[in-house]
């Protein structure tokens, strides 16, 4: 901040302080003008007042406070821009990113300053580091039916993932359901460890502008009689007609994106299992207005040997029974 | 003293006694909403799917209910009483001591339609919208007119301490209100605040802790100096501390907001200062819960007999306890244990129940019999029950709500061997269940207590002019 702020803050503060010692050292002496122990003389709606002097434990109490408030003050930072003779701050502030955060933890150990965040940060590096690098070094599909890595998994899982995807990984409204081995990037360790890494964002149009309203009811017949639901037959004949808008992404055959290796995250439509759910009204909604899926990328806040150990959760959470022929 | 005289000056007790008779009923109504979101919070089914009688809507209804109808019709009442019995004049303005009160209840029943309804300016404990805002700012200048007008005029030399604590509520509160509720309106029902980020954070807490300060404490305090020394009928203990836990309350106090921000985007320096001014407030707070527990001395033996002298201690007790936690729970390091747990909540109600709500009640049980020509209330042992419930309404609900922050607080920060957290929030959640069902059993006490008080009230004010003859004084 600016010197003159700076000076503001140190000129309001202080006096309150100091003010507030003189208050005290003025009323330890008895300037009443009646000895301690009586009454004033003021009476008032017949109620009066004793010139008691202030209990001593509380006086000193008042200084004790004070004098540790001066010495506070010194110490951190509170009186603009001083600093604090012990140089202590919070955080690094001012980053504005994840790697501005960890450039500034990096570069405030080197000049050995004390930063609180920056402490904590490496301090827990250095104890909890090794026990994930130990499984990091693992394959995925050995950790999987690892106990111990398990353990670590869910409670990563519950701290990280299970706001979207639920504390049992099935997944709600919008958020895949993570055991039902139905994938929409691939359920392969590699694939998994991809998207928890980069994360996924996935976009299904609206299609109102180029459908119309007849032709969105016909396309929704259509896409829920690929699940065998039974529909309007004339309806969804006029749909499939109109597929091939579709296929970019789903398929000719409407069996998603990864059936046919694209990149897309296009869901198979024809599982009878729903993203953002399989009514008729539902289907209606997302070819209407169409989708935005977001799912975060975790390699920088959990980093690769957590993702690591994630990674094998996720998968087993999918392959709960260990493969024949690793056993 | 010549002022002792000049009692029989023709006081305006016609304000006073409406805006007393609203304190208890608003303090009904405030509580039992508090009592049916204790209940959501343990049988979530009761918000019966409307989105009226959600928690988020009902809890701000709740706490502006107890803090602005309740608590600040109690100070209304006694502080129109207090300036004119220790000024020995009539009101200022009386049509103006009128309209505050017309428009303070049109301001809370504003509040019980609107905040339902969902319309907020989620601003803790300033959530009404911006028309709302206006009628209170008008209302509270009408409020500092009178109160010192009626200070001008006054017939004594000295101003009474009850006084300069009423004063410095009334102005700070005026400040308080008109600098935290500057907003940019879109439309009838809705505005935004013209401070962003950090800044409208720190001054929503300046508001914030302040309204605690001097609304809660302060005003309070200003009701305290009156009551107690008048209940006891004792002399009130030390002059010269009242002056020093006065100035040097009023002067910290101000300070005390950054408490509420710790661990957040709050720049350090703020963060410190605003611990440093908290943890020096413990002292000058006590100041207050020793001038008035030590005003009893050489009279302890009242309380046997006196339950409204019982409910104005206890009430005492209340708050030198939770302004011993307060400057506690701003050290930085105790304070990353009990933020955003239920300890704060605990906190908050042994200062608003146990504090507030108990001055208030003892104030308002002294004041009945005085403005309805009666030597008492009409049923002291209903009173003594009333203290009971009250007690032990609050202490479950205290106890309850330490229990459950602290256990929140440990669950949070437990981690594992791993590094990482051992519970998730919903387990903090489960863990806390007992203690929601023991806080909504509190606050059934505390509500059962309320509506014995109305009954006393009723048939106090029904009863004919001076057909109750007070008890007898025990040597």
């Amino acid at each position: 901040m600016s010197s003159f702020w700076s000076a503001w803050i140190i000129v309001l503060t202080l006096p309150v302080l100091i003010g507030c010692a003189i208050l005290l050292t003025w009323n330890l002496k008895n300037y009443v003008g009646v000895p301690e122990d009586e009454t004033t003389g003021h009476v008032v709606d017949g109620i009066e007042e004793i010139n008691n002097p202030l209990p001593r434990w509380w006086t000193y109490m008042f200084i004790l406070t004070l004098v540790w408030s001066v010495f506070y003050l010194a110490a951190y930072p509170g009186l603009g821009n001083w600093k604090g003779f012990l140089g202590w701050t919070s955080s690094n502030q001012g980053v504005k990113s994840l790697e501005e955060s960890q450039l500034a933890v990096t570069k405030a150990v080197e000049e050995g300053r004390n930063v609180e965040f920056d402490r904590e940060m490496v301090r827990a590096d250095q104890v909890y580091g090794p026990v994930f690098q130990q499984f990091a070094k693992r394959d995925v599909l050995d950790l999987a039916y690892d106990d111990d890595a398990i353990k670590i998994g869910q409670r990563l899982f519950l701290q990280n993932c299970s706001l979207c995807h639920g504390s049992d990984a099935r997944g709600q409204h919008g958020f895949p359901n993570l055991t039902d081995n139905d994938w929409l990037y691939g359920g392969t360790p590699d694939k998994i460890k991809e998207t928890l890494l980069h994360g996924r964002k996935a976009v299904m149009p609206g299609w109102l502008d180029a459908l119309g309203e007849q032709g969105i009811k016909e396309m929704t017949a259509y896409v829920l009689s690929l699940s065998g639901r039974s529909v309007n037959e004339r309806d969804a004949e006029a749909g499939k007609a109109k597929f091939a808008l579709c296929a970019a992404c789903h398929g000719p055959d409407g069996k998603g994106s990864l059936a046919h290796n694209l990149p897309f995250g296009a869901p198979n439509l024809t599982d009878n299992i729903w993203l953002y759910g399989g009514s008729a009204r539902a289907v209606e909604e997302t070819l209407t207005k169409g989708r935005n899926g977001v799912m975060p990328a975790f390699k920088q806040t959990l980093g690769e040997d957590k993702v690591h150990i994630l990674t094998a959760y996720v998968y087993r959470l999918a392959n709960p029974e260990k493969p024949a022929e690793q056993q | 003293m010549s002022q002792t005289k000049s009692l029989n000056v023709d006081y305006n007790y016609r304000v006073v006694r409406l805006f007393a008779l609203t304190t208890v009923f608003w303090g009904i109504i405030g509580m039992a909403v508090g009592v049916l979101i204790a209940a959501q919070l343990y049988w979530p089914a009761l918000n019966f799917d409307t989105p009226w009688l959600t928690y988020s809507r009902l809890r701000p209804l709740h706490t502006n209910a107890v803090i602005f109808a309740f608590g600040t019709s109690a100070l209304f009442a006694t502080s129109y009483y207090i300036v004119q019995r220790t000024c020995q004049v009539r009101l200022f303005a009386e049509k103006l001591a009128m309209f505050t009160f017309w428009g303070w209840q049109a301001v809370i029943v504003s509040a019980v339609i609107t905040l339902p309804m969902g319309l907020t300016s989620s601003k803790e404990y300033a959530e009404l919208e911006w028309p709302i805002d206006i009628l209170i700012t008008l209302v509270w200048v009408s409020y500092a007119i009178v109160f010192f007008g009626t200070l001008v005029k006054r017939k004594t030399s000295h101003i009474y301490v009850a006084n300069w604590f009423l004063g410095g509520f009334i102005l700070t509160v005026a400040a308080l209100h008109i600098v935290n509720s500057m907003a940019m309106p879109v439309s009838a029902f809705k505005s935004y605040s013209i401070y962003a980020g950090a800044v409208d954070a720190m001054i929503q807490w300046w508001y914030g802790h302040n309204a605690v300060g001097f609304l809660l404490t302060a005003g309070f305090l200003g009701m305290m100096y009156y009551f107690v020394p008048k209940q006891a009928g004792r002399p009130v203990y030390s002059y010269r501390l009242s002056i020093v836990h006065f100035w040097a309350l009023i002067a910290l106090y101000i300070w005390a907001g950054p408490h509420h921000l710790h661990y957040t985007a709050l720049p350090d320096w703020t963060q410190s200062l605003g611990m440093v001014m908290s943890v020096v407030l413990f002292v000058p707070s006590w100041g207050g819960m020793i001038n008035g527990i030590m005003t009893l001395s050489g009279a302890w033996h009242k309380l046997k007999t006196d339950p409204i002298l019982r409910f104005l201690i206890v009430s005492l007790s209340f708050y030198g306890m939770s302004t011993f936690e307060g400057p506690m729970m701003a050290i930085k390091s105790v304070n990353a244990l009990s933020h955003y747990t239920d300890w704060t909540i605990g906190h908050v109600h042994s200062g608003a129940l146990g504090w507030v709500a108990m001055i208030s009640i003892g104030a308002i049980y002294h004041l009945i019999p005085v403005l309805y020509n009666q030597g008492r209330m009409y049923s002291i042992s209903l009173i003594n029950t009333h203290f009971w419930l009250h007690t032990i309404g609050v202490v479950l609900y205290i106890v309850a709500m330490w229990i459950s922050g602290i256990t929140q607080g440990m669950m949070w920060r437990a981690v594992n061997t791993d590094g990482t957290l051992t519970y998730s929030f919903v387990q903090s959640l489960e863990a806390s269940m007992p203690f929601y069902l023991m806080r909504f059993i509190g606050g059934v006490f505390v509500v059962s207590g309320m509506l014995l008080m109305a009954y006393n009230v009723y048939k106090t004010v029904r009863a004919k002019d001076e057909s109750l003859q007070p008890v007898p004084a025990v040597a």
